[in-house]
């Protein structure tokens, strides 16, 4: 696959520091050293390897700033967290209670919430962003009603980068006794991220957002926090999640997580200074929009409107030329629909249709976002152009 | 892909027949890109074999992969279902039998996937069909396949020289042995999957299909047709009981009439205003000729006046037969007479009548009725 990526809120490649920790567990030493063991294993292959996962545990707690490794359970993706945490706490509901989440959330809380709220008679109550794509603290803190049990709201939205005040959240609901779900899975290895300073119960991670592995993440539960697992039928993770822990992926992400943490200030340096030309460059191209600038925003995630097209035609126009980076809207019909996130923005239909995302990566150069602005420019052009037929 | 070269979209059903010409194309070294158009919720259907299921749609994501080119889906059902779907039952709801296949090449295929891909940066739109595009004096001309058994030119005719200019035929000098042959050899996933014969998007009989339209889209074709049992006549008014709905027979129909008689009796016409199928004998289904409409010419059209004489093939599977086609002037249905060397059976109204002179293809038209 030849061209440049654009696309890293989608996934990340893997860094080679991460792939030379995890090669020992996947054959790469031909099996001499023996690491390959079931951590749960009691003879020394198994204590090799669980010695390798509560290594990385420790990373990931460090890298999210949590008191002790324990409260990291190891998971397989962001989506088996979410759903996890949202289950855990229906089935604590009584009828009547309530859930609230912004109406920014990932799928994975949303479609959880709204699949078991009903059957559990509770109400899913969801909370629209302001025009700039953020939540606004009170307006949320307002809808946890009495009976709310659980307040879900994201450290930084997946599609418009906007990042979003979870702490002054957390800091509203402490008193009122409502659990703070945080899905970070855009916002860690971006930007700073403390479990501490969010003061949330419950917070997410994907490895593979930020240079790891695909297949391992993790769900941090405050101490004493209410959960119950989602996987049963084993002891792993002291209980919180049944299954052999995918021992290459987590040791991968464990190593994502130290070098993220390592090379922060720099990678946010570099990941602006991407973003920064690349928003500049739009002035050139005529109508060009940029999202959300007003709010505070991820360093790599720029969201623009192209108005007077189709950003699935755009998208593909770009991916043919070498050039990939994703639409903010789901194909849909005829024309296309526009995703659920601007929709909740309140963004007009033909802008929202008319929206690409970039999301810039470690990998990316300047060279690269230089040569995107003009291939970016001729397929709006062309795109701006009256519907021709094929050539005659 | 380097912008100056040229870029064909290949229109991947998922299909055998679509696959390899993808992939014949992949292998001369063309910069090509799939397309797949999503035309019809399968969803609660399992069914594979049919475009649009998604198992058909990951086949054709695989056999890009196969064959290294980009592929992308198309949501297209809002107009599938306002050129194909609507017009099918309307059809039905006239007492007309409908060919969904020629209205999705002309309105689908080619006009909005050819613009479409236009869009996308592509100068011609390659898909799966049996039939040949030849550069004639005055244009590209509209041929049969080689392999006669599996040619589709019929369902082509409403193209236009424009989109002839725009479209390719990969496997138009192909037989489908061979077809089959090439996907073998290339390891495609697809390469022993069966045809799709049905319409692509009644799952199971037209009759439900129909119904279930009407019922699910209230007011969406006017006044809900009455299911009151049509009367059952013959052509000299002799009235032999009740049947079915109308919209339940199809001209030269045979089983199933729901009346009682000692001799085999073929449904002869429909009329929906009056609830009513006329019936008769074997030797009344012939007709020495056909009215039709919407009379489209691919090529430069007749003079005025002027009749033209062609082999016209009644319904896709029709051998066909000689015929002389005059057009009536002055005419905005663009309506057409035709009249058959000798009589044919099976003038159905909704189906199309295509003309042709030896291999080429010159235009056809829409039947209303016999003459």
């Amino acid at each position: 696959m030849r061209g440049s990526y654009f696309d890293h809120n989608a996934t990340t490649p893997l860094d080679p520091e991460v792939r030379e920790a995890m090669l020992p567990w996947l054959g790469g030493d031909g099996g001499s050293s023996g690491r390959w063991g079931n951590p749960s294993s009691v003879h020394r292959f198994g204590q090799a390897a669980r010695e390798a996962v509560e290594g990385a545990r420790e990373k990931v707690a460090e890298l999210i700033d949590c008191r002790t490794p324990e409260e990291i359970v190891f998971v397989a993706s962001g989506t088996e967290a979410n759903n996890a945490v949202v289950a855990s706490l229906l089935a604590e509901c009584a009828p009547g209670d309530r859930l609230v989440a912004s109406a920014l959330e990932h799928p994975s809380i949303l479609a959880a919430a709204q699949a078991g709220g009903p059957r559990a008679g509770v109400e899913i109550a969801l909370v629209p962003p302001d025009a700039d794509g953020v939540v606004s603290a009170e307006r949320m803190a307002g809808a946890a009603l009495p009976g709310t049990r659980l307040a879900a709201l994201m450290l930084a939205n997946n599609e418009l980068g906007t990042l979003q005040p979870v702490a002054a959240l957390a800091a509203a609901l402490r008193e009122r006794g409502v659990p703070v779900l945080c899905d970070a899975v855009q916002a860690v290895g971006k930007i700073a991220v403390s479990v501490q300073a969010l003061g949330v119960d419950y917070l997410t991670l994907a490895g593979h957002k930020f240079h790891g592995p695909l297949g391992a993440a993790a769900l941090w539960i405050r101490g004493g926090a209410a959960f119950s697992p989602l996987l049963v039928g084993g002891a792993q993770e002291r209980r919180r999640r049944a299954s052999t822990v995918n021992v290459p992926a987590v040791v991968g992400f464990g190593v994502a997580c130290a070098v993220a943490g390592r090379d922060l200030a720099e990678r946010v340096a570099h990941l602006t200074r991407l973003r920064d030309r690349f928003e500049a460059g739009l002035a050139a191209i005529p109508g060009a929009r940029v999202h959300c600038v007003s709010a505070p925003r991820l360093p790599h995630t720029s969201h623009v409107a192209f108005p007077g097209l189709v950003g699935q035609e755009l998208m593909i126009r770009l991916d043919l030329a070498g050039f990939a980076v994703s639409t903010g809207a789901a194909c849909g019909s005829g024309t296309v629909q526009a995703s659920p996130t601007l929709q909740a923005m309140g963004m007009p239909y033909e802008e929202a249709t008319a929206s690409l995302r970039v999301s810039f990566g470690l990998p990316n150069t300047e060279a690269e976002v230089d040569a995107l602005l003009p291939a970016l420019a001729e397929a709006v052009a062309a795109l701006r152009m009256p519907a021709t037929r094929v050539a005659t | 892909m380097k912008p100056s070269q040229s870029l064909t979209a290949v229109a991947m059903s998922g299909g055998l027949d679509s696959s390899v010409a993808a992939w014949l194309l992949a292998e001369r070294g063309e910069a090509v890109v799939g397309l797949s158009m999503l035309l019809w919720d399968h969803s609660g259907e399992r069914v594979h074999g049919r475009c649009c299921s998604s198992l058909d749609l990951g086949d054709a994501k695989r056999v890009a992969a196969q064959a290294g080119i980009p592929h992308y889906t198309l949501k297209m059902d809002e107009e599938f279902r306002q050129h194909v779907v609507d017009p099918f039952v309307r059809d039905y709801l006239g007492g007309r039998t409908p060919s969904p296949c020629v209205r999705c090449n002309t309105f689908v295929k080619f006009d909005l996937l050819q613009e479409r891909a236009a869009r996308l940066g592509a100068t011609k739109v390659a898909t799966g069909h049996y039939a040949r595009i030849l550069e004639g004096p005055d244009g590209p001309q509209l041929h049969t396949a080689i392999d006669l058994e599996k040619d589709q030119s019929y369902y082509l005719f409403e193209l236009t020289r424009d989109q002839l200019a725009g479209a390719s035929f990969p496997l138009g000098e192909m037989t489908k042995p061979e077809v089959r042959e090439i996907a073998r050899r290339a390891g495609l996933v697809v390469a022993e999957k069966g045809e799709s014969m049905e319409v692509c998007f009644v799952a199971s009989g037209v009759r439900e299909f129909v119904e279930g339209q009407i019922a699910e889209h209230p007011g969406r074709y006017g006044e809900t047709p009455s299911d009151a049992a049509a009367e059952v006549r013959t052509a000299k008014g002799e009235k032999l009981g009740k049947g079915d709905p109308y919209y339940r027979y199809t001209v030269g129909q045979r089983r199933g009439l729901g009346v009682p008689s000692s001799k085999r009796l073929y449904v002869l016409e429909v009329l929906p205003e009056e609830n009513a199928v006329v019936v008769g004998d074997e030797a009344d289904l012939l007709a020495p000729g056909l009215a039709g409409e919407r009379l489209h010419w691919i090529g430069a059209p007749p003079g005025a006046g002027e009749a033209v004489e062609v082999t016209v093939k009644i319904r896709s599977r029709h051998p066909g037969v000689a015929a002389l086609v005059r057009p009536q002037t002055g005419d905005t249905a663009r309506r057409v007479e035709i009249d058959f060397a000798e009589p044919q059976r099976g003038v159905t109204p909704g189906q199309a009548a295509v003309f042709y002179r030896g291999t080429q293809v010159l235009g056809g038209c829409w039947i209303t009725g016999r003459l």
